[in-house]
């Protein structure tokens, strides 16, 4: 076989060999039993008396709530203000400016929502000081801020739990203390030995084989670029993210970053089922999201391997697949492979120039961001996942001539309003934005901004507006990789996909919390002979059928003017 | 016996037949009253509350301000093409309210045939203790009327003197007379039923037009009718779809003019009403009235439609272990003479003892005596005295001028006395006693001048086919508990031979109340069937109580569903007709998102094929133009509704399959079926448009 197959599927098994007992470890640090990383305790324990925390308070889902948000929107302004006045502060080297109001808007926005769509290049628009201790601090509590509300769901899932759902400071140091932290490191050391920077000095400058100066920027990029993979966060050192050389140096480093990616997302359904005691459910939602990631990832890497037909078309063949946009030591197949990746993770960090992939790449990457759940981003994919479940447990409950009823709860009119609206915003919000987009563009081609809208465009037609619809789906599933066709830093993409993010970070949290804290103080029903079980294939395939219909239904239109129309218009 | 059996088989079939033929889905006076209604109910007003249906209505709207404006400008396409849209959108809209209206004269319909029952009768109305001729509508609520043999009771009320025997097949089908007297469980007697001897004084417990009846046909007529909450539960999720539906088809135009197609407003309103959950839409009120229609069809009145769909979700029944699970009362099944005792002599006393006892199980004995094996007959001496039974004695008998001293009774008591005289107890006997209670069945020893002669044993009889029916309830998920008066043993025996999940044995009322919110308290839903007075509380309390029609005004009162039949086994077709009326909402919308699919590969490349050529790959189906797909798709989407009215009103067959085997079958038919069939039926339509155009 082809060995670029064996290395993705390598890269695959691994991931889920090492995903199982990580998710049994995680659902042990929640439960509060022994582990081997009880040495962090002191740690812990001083971070709350520094704080003044009791993380042994029980909070209801409204208080858990109102801690996440409070303490998020403190982290916006302090990021928003760092990055507005980051030349006139501390570590930069380089002597980089600071960012301009609208960038450091959407920069924040997007930092604090482990979106990190990054409209700057962290060579030339960040300095040490905002990457290591704004934007890399945000890569730690952002993502540890989507577990602890998953663990907020978790534990309103259990039997019989009623409005204690534990603390949510408790949670939130918790992910960083005993999970992020320690598997970041891991993969830190890992980046270093292989020749990813970790350095405080600035630019080196070298001069080239033609003769001419270059300027290469350093950092200490290695420890940022391991949270950035494993904190499905994305955002990385350099503006080419981890197709460049030093963010990902060689084949071994795009191994381990990879399994990054999908790592904690997969290991936190396994958690789910250890944490439960539902083991079987665990694997019935894995399987779920197994075949959706699967469903990408085939016609993906069948079509970079197979190549471009345009090209095909001239007469010239592609031995190597298509190879516009993608670095020679990944190869077509590992690209691809993390191209999927890193869109169902919300990750959006990228190996390659998405840009330039085939249109059923792009489609599938688009796809799995309209979708946002098939692993999903730390945390918030399941919560997302939680909401697909509801809608057909709901379905199915009626189905059978039952009322419905998930995980011995009823779920009636006040959940099904939360759930369909949390369904509803993802289209809302990419529809929308794009339509925005569309409509300017149609009408006000050259307005006299900044950046006329006539000039967003690297690409004229199907592509063009592939590249804006990406950009809105990216920002709504809070993803941060982006086409690099388009010219986003200006005021209408920083603000319109600002909005984007924030509201496709925050409700869909939101919603999920709420309702299974309003179900987790509703009676229980143990489970009898009628209950419909949540645990079998059948269900799983009633999951599989409402997410896929209601994101192939919402967004068929929207994906047929573009990649559909460029894949037909090429063939 | 047999023939008793025979009979109730015989009306049961009778019955049967009467129903199946009002299940004529479409009678001619329905369909035509049905058609009428359904243009009222198309008043915005009335429409509202339902959202899909109403931006249907609204899309319509604006089709025939296109349709008009198409007369003078053909920028939006001919006209005709518009107006065939605008008739299609009309029509959509209008099967929706038909459904509805249809469902609406089904139920009343059937709520008249019971209300014709209770026409306008005379009344004997007692005034100051004077008689007064009286119209029926004329009672109010605490008059006082008397009813003689002949007469036809007026208003449904509760006899306060007398007894008499009732005719109530106008209201129940069943021929055979039943028994009502004052006081007591069975004082109760509805309108339009016919007393066919002696006399009662009644008293009148609902004012007139609040009769169940009414409030039932209130139900049905909607002008009372609220949303269950699954109901609301429901539409939210299908108001959801229609808001992401808006969503994508308004900001569709921007996508289209970047992409430079232009797409007609017919184009967009198509694509819309063909996305949006019509078919569910347009049929969720007519399923729901249908579940009531069909409770009634099973001559059960709901007070509300929210216990029709509490009852798709019970978990436990409370169920009588008297003429539920067991045909009446215990019966004596055979006679064990003690040694040296022969069995004639024996039969001939048990008989002698229980022929002036009036209990059931006292005239089974006599029964089994005359006529079982031995065949005895004996007459009761001139001069006996016929000793009662008493809570402390335990036993009764017959004292005869001749001299003999039968007693018959628990066997401890009996004892005693046999004892007391100075005899012994028999070991065979005793040997007899312990067999056929760890039977389930009771002895009655029995003796003569204080010496044990035998024993007999009663038996319960287990109404044939009851466990199958405990077995179905099992596999929905439902546990059974029976009630009863028995000892434990007793009770375990019976509940394990009819098959029963559980037993409340020696059960005193409060024991029913008390295992109602114990179930409760555990999440469960419980329902339970009553008569009695004392039973009210408990059928308040349980999430769906079943009062017989013949019981108390207070039981009535209590319950939220009267059975007519006072057929304790009717909750289990309740439970069943539940969960019809869930299924049949899940799978239609199941059906109706699945059909998206196939309209979705008939409008969109229809929509951009002319523009964008690469697009035709998508045209799947192969259809005719963008102009023969789009009316295909909105035609199918409009005649699906009325094909699937005989499915809304019937509801989907709920299969005792277990709940995952069920949810596979549906999601296979209606869920694959629902993406498949609309690819056959709009090339089909497309076909035939296609000639057309």
């Amino acid at each position: 076989m082809n060995t670029e197959y064996v290395g993705i599927i390598f890269i695959y098994l691994a991931t889920v060999a090492l995903a199982i007992p990580l998710g049994k470890y995680i659902a042990k640090v929640f439960k509060g039993e022994k582990t081997w990383l009880d040495f962090m305790a002191p740690l812990e324990r001083l971070i709350f008396k520094f704080s003044g925390i009791d993380p042994n308070k029980e909070m209801n889902w409204k208080q858990h709530l109102k801690a996440l948000l409070t303490v998020n929107f403190i982290w916006l302004v302090y990021t928003f203000f760092c990055l507005l006045f980051q030349g006139k502060l501390p570590l930069n080297p380089d002597h980089n400016p600071s960012q301009t109001p609208d960038l450091a808007f959407n920069t924040a926005l997007s930092f604090v929502t482990n979106t990190n769509l990054q409209d700057y290049s962290g060579e030339s628009l960040a300095t040490y000081y905002t990457q290591l201790f704004v934007l890399m601090f945000l890569h730690f509590v952002s993502a540890a801020t989507g577990i602890a509300a998953m663990m907020v769901v978790f534990k309103a899932m259990k039997d019989k739990i009623t409005d204690k759902l534990g603390n949510f400071w408790d949670y939130l140091v918790k992910s960083i203390t005993r999970l992020l932290l320690p598997l970041s490191f891991v993969v830190a050391v890992i980046l270093a030995f292989n020749g990813t920077p970790t350095s405080y000095k600035g630019k080196d400058t070298v001069i080239g084989l033609q003769g001419d100066t270059v300027h290469v920027s350093r950092g200490p990029a290695a420890a940022m670029i391991a949270i950035k993979q494993t904190g499905t966060n994305g955002g990385g050192w350099f503006g080419t993210n981890s197709a460049h050389p030093f963010e990902n140096p060689n084949y071994v480093t795009n191994i381990v970053e990879n399994i990054s990616i999908l790592l904690i997302s997969i290991a936190l359904v396994f958690a789910l089922g250890y944490y439960l005691n539902k083991k079987k459910l665990a694997w019935v939602i894995f399987g779920v999201m197994t075949v959706g990631f699967l469903l990408m990832v085939f016609p993906s890497v069948t079509a970079e391997v197979g190549g471009n037909p345009a090209i095909a078309h001239m007469g010239i063949s592609q031995p190597g697949g298509s190879m516009e946009g993608k670095e020679v030591r990944f190869g077509p197949a590992a690209s691809a492979y993390w191209g999927i990746t890193t869109t169902v993770t919300s990750n959006g960090s990228v190996n390659a120039m998405h840009d330039s992939m085939m249109p059923i790449s792009g489609m599938a990457q688009m796809f799995d961001m309209m979708i946002n759940s098939f692993y999903g981003g730390v945390g918030v994919g399941y919560l997302n996942f939680y909401i697909f479940i509801i809608i057909a447990v709901f379905i199915s409950g009626l189905m059978v001539g039952r009322t419905p009823e998930f995980m011995g709860r009823k779920i009636e009119a006040r959940e099904m309003k939360i759930a369909s609206l949390i369904a509803l915003l993802h289209p809302f919000i990419i529809l929308v934005g794009t339509s925005l987009a569309t409509y300017v563009l149609v009408h006000f081609p050259n307005v006299g901004w900044a950046t006329k809208p006539s000039a967003w465009l690297n690409n004229p037609t199907y592509h063009g507006f592939t590249e804006m619809l990406y950009q809105f789906a990216s920002s709504a599933a809070n993803n941060g990789s982006g086409y690099a066709g388009l010219t986003a830093n200006n005021i209408f993409w920083n603000v319109s996909t600002g909005l984007v993010i924030f509201v496709g970070r925050f409700f869909p949290i939101i919603g999920p919390v709420a309702i299974a804290g309003i179900l987790a103080n509703k009676k229980f029903i143990p489970e009898s002979a009628g209950t419909l079980k949540t645990d079998t294939a059948t269900f799983g395939i009633m999951i599989f059928a409402v997410i896929f219909i209601v994101a192939a239904l919402s967004f068929f239109p929207a994906l047929t003017l573009g990649p559909i129309a460029e894949h037909f218009s090429i063939k | 016996m047999e023939r008793g059996w025979g009979e109730a088989r015989k009306q049961k079939k009778i019955k049967e037949i009467m129903r199946s033929n009002q299940n004529t889905l479409f009678q001619g006076d329905q369909v035509r009253e049905a058609f009428s209604q359904s243009f009222i109910k198309l008043n915005p007003r009335l429409l509202f509350r339902n959202p899909v249906m109403f931006t249907v209505e609204i899309g319509a709207a604006v089709m025939l301000i296109v349709t008009i404006f198409s007369l003078f400008n053909k920028g939006q396409g001919s006209f005709g093409y518009n107006l065939t849209i605008f008739i299609i959108l009309f029509l959509t809209v209008q099967f929706a309210t038909f459904a509805e209206a249809i469902a609406e004269a089904r139920g009343k319909a059937q709520a008249e045939s019971l209300r014709k029952t209770r026409e306008e009768t005379p009344a004997r109305l007692l005034v100051n203790g004077k008689e007064q001729m009286v119209m029926s509508s004329q009672l109010k609520k605490g008059d006082v009327f008397i009813c003689e043999t002949g007469d036809n009771i007026p208003t449904d009320g509760e006899i306060i003197e007398g007894i008499a025997t009732i005719d109530e097949s106008a209201i129940t089908g069943e021929s055979a007379p039943v028994i009502r007297e004052s006081g007591g469980d069975k004082s109760s007697v509805t309108g339009g039923t016919k007393v066919l001897s002696d006399r009662i004084k009644v008293m009148v417990t609902t004012q007139p037009g609040e009769s169940f009846l009414d409030k039932m046909i209130a139900l049905v007529e909607g002008a009372s009718r609220q949303k269950t909450p699954n109901e609301i539960a429901l539409t939210i999720l299908l108001a959801g779809f229609t808001l992401i539906f808006v969503i994508v088809c308004v900001t569709l135009k921007p996508f289209a003019d970047y992409a430079n197609t232009p797409i007609t407003i017919a184009a967009f309103i198509s694509l819309f009403v063909c996305l949006i959950p019509t078919t569910i839409g347009g049929l969720l009120s007519a399923i729901g009235i249908a579940g009531m229609d069909r409770a009634l069809r099973a001559n059960v009145i709901t007070k509300s439609g929210k216990a029709v769909e509490t009852a798709g979700d019970l978990d436990t029944l409370l169920l009588d272990k008297t003429g539920t699970i067991t045909i009446g009362n215990r019966k004596a099944t055979n006679f064990y003479p003690t040694e040296g005792i022969s069995e004639e002599d024996f039969v001939t006393a048990c008989v002698l003892s229980s022929l002036a006892d009036e209990t059931p199980e006292g005239k089974s004995i006599v029964e089994l005596g005359e006529q079982g094996k031995t065949k005895v007959s004996v007459k009761v001496p001139e001069g006996s005295a016929f000793i009662k039974f008493t809570a402390e004695t335990r036993s009764s008998g017959l004292d005869t001028p001749g001299g003999l001293r039968i007693r018959k009774g628990a066997f401890d008591s009996i004892r005693n006395i046999s004892i007391k005289a100075g005899n012994t107890f028999p070991a065979d006997v005793e040997e007899n006693v312990k067999v056929i209670a760890s039977n389930g069945g009771t002895p009655l020893v029995v003796s003569q001048n204080e010496k044990i002669l035998g024993v007999i044993e009663l038996q319960d009889i287990i109404k044939p086919g009851i466990a199958e029916r405990f077995e179905r309830l099992r596999k929905m998920g439902v546990k059974t508990v029976m009630v009863t008066g028995d000892n434990p043993l007793t009770a375990k025996f019976i509940a394990n031979k009819a098959g029963v999940d559980d037993f409340i044995a020696e059960a005193k009322p409060e024991d029913k109340m008390n295992y109602i919110k114990k179930e409760q308290q555990g999440g469960k839903l419980v329902a339970m069937m009553g008569d009695g007075t004392n039973d009210a509380p408990a059928l308040a309390q349980a999430d769906v109580g079943v009062a017989m029609n013949s019981g108390t005004q207070a039981a009535k009162e209590a319950g939220n569903m009267v059975d007519l039949d006072n057929d304790p086994t009717k909750l289990i077709e309740i439970v069943e007709i539940g969960k019809q009326l869930l299924m049949t909402r899940g799978t239609l919308t199941t059906f109706s998102i699945a059909n998206d699919v196939a309209k979705y590969f008939a409008i969109v490349p229809a929509l951009f094929m002319v523009s964008i050529p690469a697009l035709r790959a998508l045209n799947i189906m192969d259809l005719h133009s963008p102009q023969s797909a789009i009316l295909s798709a909105v035609i199918f989407n409009a005649i699906i509704i009325p094909m699937l009215i005989p499915l809304a009103l019937k509801g989907v067959e709920y299969k005792p399959i277990g709940a995952s085997a069920l949810l596979r079958r549906n999601l296979l038919i209606y869920g694959l079926g629902g993406i498949l069939i609309p690819f056959i039926g709009i090339k089909l339509i497309d076909l035939v448009v296609g000639i057309l155009i």
